[in-house]
């Protein structure tokens, strides 16, 4: 796994952006990720769709190397850590937790994020509507935002498609960037793209495997 | 034995068919000869001779003759592919049955049936039971559903050639190989319109080596007069396009002339566009000409099927919807506009027109660009010699295996070595190996392969008690109900007024590209968008002049190989053309351009057209073979490009010939063209070349539909099952990666090779290129032979380099963000 990196600015503090679905946070020692979806895939089978749990454990295998990486102190997950009801997928996602006790967890609810008691209590994640760390508000779902508001936000899986000579179309995971919003990918890779969303007035981070570059 | 006109059945039916002033058909009468003997087999008949009396009738006199022979309930299952056939069906049966003096009740059960008359029908089956293939299969769903079946003599297959190449003919088959499993003695009968392959066609709906079987020709013909509509000038016509506007003024006399005219289009967006134009360009007409296609609110569509029978309308604009069945006694005039796509769909549109028997079926043709004309041409001459296509019956389908034992295990529970046999009985699946058949099951009852990655999955479990497979979650019984079917389409929204009142069914593809109240085109009105709420797009009349015309992606249909034959064949006389060759005489201006910019290819030459503009890098190759073969050439070419150099093509075809194109320089020269081009190592290349390409992707679409691996949403319905919605292409990319072995995906890739890869024909192909003089002429702007390429086509991408050496030239050049 190759782990890239592309610096920015944000909210007044400075954001590492990586090409592996998560920020880090440095002054704050925290990883920020969204839309992990854990129990998918459980959630397909369970309705006759068969998946295999091979790609939550590649996810799951990702966010390791990640932490091993990073170091952080905190995990703060902006929202649809969890796809449906509780299922094998949250008993398997509770044992790869048990490595990471000090870890501080925070999950800011999504719209998918139904079970809540069971989150807090039984791994150890605290559950919040919205989260703010010095000038930075966390929140899933974005309607509106005060003014001098900085919000990270997931929800809306980012995606971009380019267009190049030769009539040539890329399409990418991305994230979005404007002075006051910053909207995360999807954790998992058992999520499509959504490229239908106004990108005007900020910049996209497009990235793959082996790259991740400024393309607007 | 007696002989059938002097028993009292036959009688019965002489008298009544006499009272209407009717005598039967040579063909009818020996339809019903062969049926009394205990005959199956297949009926073929031109439209408008009576081909549904030909069965209806037999079973009706063998029925008075033998009455104690039918037991209660259903006695005659008459399956055809299109609902809208089985209602005006119906109606003829039922005042048959009633004039005879008949106790029976013929009835329809489809999508459309209400739950009502569902009910009724399951608390007592009908003796007449008008469906569809997908509907069998639902009632297979239904528990107890053997008990409707066991009394069935006979099942009829309205319309087999149309079912007979897709899927949907494979769930008929299945339907059949049941029905024949629960009332041992039942007759099989098809009725199909001339087709090349008659005798396979009978053998794939009548496999059975202990029944009797036989074809049953009419002599009568159908007489067709072909006519193409001209403009003035050959500069009126575009290169391109596929609108042909420009030639309303042509048509609106056409319409004038005749008592009630079809104008049958490819796609519905090109029908709401030729509504909206005679619209503008003769508001007289308003009020007495409609628009049908599939994506039209039925209730509309029935009532203007009935305008038509009541002689209300003077034109109807329809795409395939109206090709098949339904006699509409009015109709004595066809347009096509653009092409038809094979010789088999044109004669079969031609013959809408004109309907009753010794009647001439007139057809006007109405090229949308140039070369369409030389295709007219060739049209002709197949039409001449009486050359129809053979079509190619699907073996094997996965897809539709693992949704008929799942429908079985949510109906009655089945035997695994009972429906083995069964199955291998069918033609698509007498190939069936043991091992694959334990795959499906696996695939149904465990998930897939691989060890604890699917635990929780139950789908279908091992009924100890019963010593079945059963379905027993009701929601997965449910969603699978909702799944039932080969026909897959994108998802699809309800247009609903706010008031109330549906207009019709549209792409949620495309209403996801427009705002509210953005003007658009349905059911050839103009609306525009208020809200969208659960699967319903909410309108109102929109004022405004301009609006956007919807696309649908489904319904292109290529161009088949009888047809490019010919084609080929009159592109090599085009410069010169006989006396009669109305067409290429004026043609000849525009391939007098092609032969001056570049140059027309002859019988033994191969022409390539190296052009560079604006957009890129091209090269242009003319084989001439259909689309299909198009894209596996321009595939497999495009790979061995890209092992001189590491390139990333876009790639466009039609019909008549295919383009690469690319941002870098196409290394290619008079030098390495005909190694590019040899018939060397031609598998090999082709099989590498599918596999890097997007087509296997494509296919899996509706293959993971069918199968049950994406739930469709339903237009209208609340629920929308949002939790498990997923695009086919990330679970065909899960599979490869976590079950490589998986059957559906591996049929991904044998569909793309057996559906276009057809060897012989590849090889063939190759082997003229091979004997043919190559010609690569650069030409300094698109040409008229490039230009429709250019245009009118779909586009796939080929690219051996790296996605990170894509990105990084992508870096280097312009590119534009899409959103």
């Amino acid at each position: 796994m190759n782990i890239l990196t592309e610096e920015i600015q944000f909210g007044g503090t400075s954001l590492t952006l990586t090409n592996q679905r998560v920020i880090y946070w440095k002054s704050e020692e925290t990883l920020v990720l969204s839309d992990v979806h854990i129990g998918k895939t459980a959630h397909f089978r369970q309705h006759g769709i068969a998946i295999s749990d091979g790609i939550l454990h590649k996810d799951l295998q990702r966010l390791t190397a990640l932490i091993h990486h990073f170091l952080p102190k905190k995990l703060v997950v902006v929202g649809d850590l969890f796809h449906a009801e509780y299922n094998s997928n949250i008993t398997e996602f509770k044992e790869w937790l048990t490595d990471y006790i000090e870890l501080d967890k925070i999950l800011v609810k999504g719209n998918h994020d139904r079970i809540h008691s069971i989150v807090s209590e039984e791994l150890n994640f605290t559950v919040v509507h919205k989260l703010k760390i010095q000038n930075i508000t966390f929140k899933h779902d974005v309607d509106h935002a005060d003014e001098n508001e900085f919000i990270i936000s997931g929800h809306i899986h980012p995606g971009v498609k380019l267009k190049t000579c030769g009539k040539q179309y890329l399409k990418l995971p991305c994230y979005y960037v404007n002075s006051t919003e910053l909207i995360l990918p999807a954790f998992s890779l058992f999520t499509g793209l959504n490229t239908n969303f106004d990108i005007e007035k900020g910049s996209i981070y497009a990235f793959d495997d082996d790259i991740i570059f400024k393309a607007k | 034995m007696r002989k059938l006109e002097e028993t009292s059945g036959y009688q019965i039916i002489e008298d009544w068919m006499a009272s209407k002033s009717f005598s039967p058909f040579d063909f009818q009468l020996k339809a019903w000869k062969k049926y009394a003997n205990n005959y199956s087999g297949l009926v073929v008949a031109p439209t408008g001779f009576g081909k549904t009396y030909s069965m209806f009738l037999a079973v009706v006199i063998d029925y008075l003759n033998n009455p104690n022979y039918y037991k209660k309930g259903c006695k005659l299952l008459w399956i055809s592919p299109l609902r809208s056939l089985a209602k005006d069906l119906q109606k003829a049966m039922q005042t048959a049955i009633d004039e005879i003096g008949l106790d029976w009740v013929a009835s329809v059960r489809n999508g459309d049936t209400p739950q009502n008359i569902r009910r009724q029908q399951e608390r007592k089956m009908p003796d007449i039971l008008l469906t569809t293939p997908e509907t069998m299969h639902l009632l297979f769903t239904q528990k107890n559903n053997s008990r409707w079946f066991k009394n069935v003599q006979c099942v009829v297959v309205d319309e087999w050639h149309e079912l007979l190449s897709t899927k949907r003919g494979v769930l008929t088959e299945l339907a059949v190989a049941r029905i024949r499993s629960l009332s041992k003695n039942v007759r099989i009968w098809g009725i199909s319109a001339t087709i090349g392959n008659l005798e396979e066609a009978k053998e794939v709906l009548i496999p059975y080596s202990d029944v009797k079987t036989t074809i049953i020709t009419s002599k009568e013909k159908k007489k067709l007069k072909i006519v193409s509509l001209l403009p003035d000038e050959v500069e009126v016509l575009p290169w391109a396009g596929h609108l042909g506007a420009h030639m309303i003024k042509k048509v609106l006399p056409k319409i004038y002339e005749n008592t009630t005219t079809l104008i049958f289009t490819n796609t519905r967006s090109q029908s709401e566009l030729w509504y909206q134009l005679l619209l503008d360009s003769d508001p007289d007409l308003a009020g007495q000409i409609a628009i049908h296609h599939g994506s039209i609110d039925k209730k509309l569509r029935n009532w203007i099927e009935d305008a038509i029978n009541d002689q209300l309308l003077k034109a109807v604009v329809c795409t395939s919807s109206l090709d098949l069945g339904v006699d509409f006694k009015p109709v004595d005039c066809v347009i096509q506009i653009g092409s038809a796509k094979g010789i088999a769909r044109f004669i079969q549109r031609a013959g809408r027109s004109g309907h009753s028997p010794y009647e001439v079926s007139k057809v006007y043709c109405l090229p949308t660009h140039s070369l369409q004309l030389i295709e007219v041409s060739a049209l002709k001459e197949a039409v001449k010699r009486k050359d129809v296509e053979s079509r190619t019956p699907v073996v094997l389908p996965y897809d539709v295996l693992v949704q008929f034992l799942v429908s079985l295990a949510v109906g009655e529970g089945f035997d695994e070595t009972k429906t083995f046999a069964l199955l291998q009985q069918t033609h698509a699946y007498s190939q069936l190996s043991v091992e694959d058949f334990k795959w499906a099951m696996l695939f149904i009852t465990k998930g897939g392969n691989t060890l604890k990655t699917y635990e929780e999955f139950h789908k279908v479990v091992f009924d100890e008690e019963s010593q079945l497979y059963k379905v027993t979650s009701r929601r997965i019984s449910m969603l699978h109900r909702m799944n039932v079917g080969a026909i897959v389409s994108d998802a699809m929204l309800k247009v609903r007024f706010m008031k109330g009142g549906f207009v019709g069914m549209i792409e949620e593809y495309f209403i996801s590209k427009l705002k509210n109240g953005t003007p658009f085109v349905l059911a050839g009105r103009v609306l525009e968008i208020v809200h969208i709420k659960e699967m319903t797009v909410f309108v109102r009349k929109s004022s405004s002049k301009k609006a956007i015309t919807p696309s649908w992606k489904g319904g292109r249909l290529p161009l088949t190989s009888y047809l490019s034959h010919y084609l080929r064949l009159k592109l090599n006389d085009a410069l010169e053309p006989g006396i009669r060759e109305r067409e290429l005489k004026f043609l000849n201006p525009l391939l007098t351009a092609q032969n001056s910019n570049s140059h027309i290819p002859k019988s033994d030459e191969f022409l390539v057209e190296k052009i560079k503009t604006r957009e890129g890098f091209h090269l242009f190759f003319y084989p001439f073979e259909g689309r299909l073969v198009h894209e596996i050439m321009a595939s497999l070419i495009a790979y061995r490009i890209s092992k001189i150099k590491p390139i990333t093509f876009t790639i466009a075809m039609n019909d008549y010939g295919f383009d690469l194109l690319s941002d870098q320089e196409i290394p290619v020269d008079e030098l390495n063209i005909k190694e590019i081009l040899s018939k060397e190592n031609l598998m090999q290349d082709a099989i590498a070349s599918v596999n890097a390409s997007e087509m296997a992707n494509r296919k899996f679409r509706d293959i993971a539909v069918i199968a049950g691996l994406v739930v469709q949403s339903q237009p209208g319905k609340r629920k929308t099952n949002k939790s498990l919605q997923s695009s086919s292409g990330l679970i065909f990319r899960v599979l490869e990666d976590h079950e490589p072995n998986n059957l559906l995906v591996r049929q991904a890739y044998t569909e793309v090779f057996n559906e276009q890869l057809e060897e012989a024909r590849l090889q063939e192909a190759f082997q003229r290129i091979a004997k043919s003089k190559i010609i690569l002429k650069e030409a300094s702007g698109y040409t008229p032979l490039s230009f429709p390429i250019k245009v009118d086509s779909l586009r796939d991408t080929m690219s051996n380099e790296k996605l990170i050496d894509r990105v990084k030239r992508l870096q280097n050049q312009h590119y534009k963000l899409i959103q």
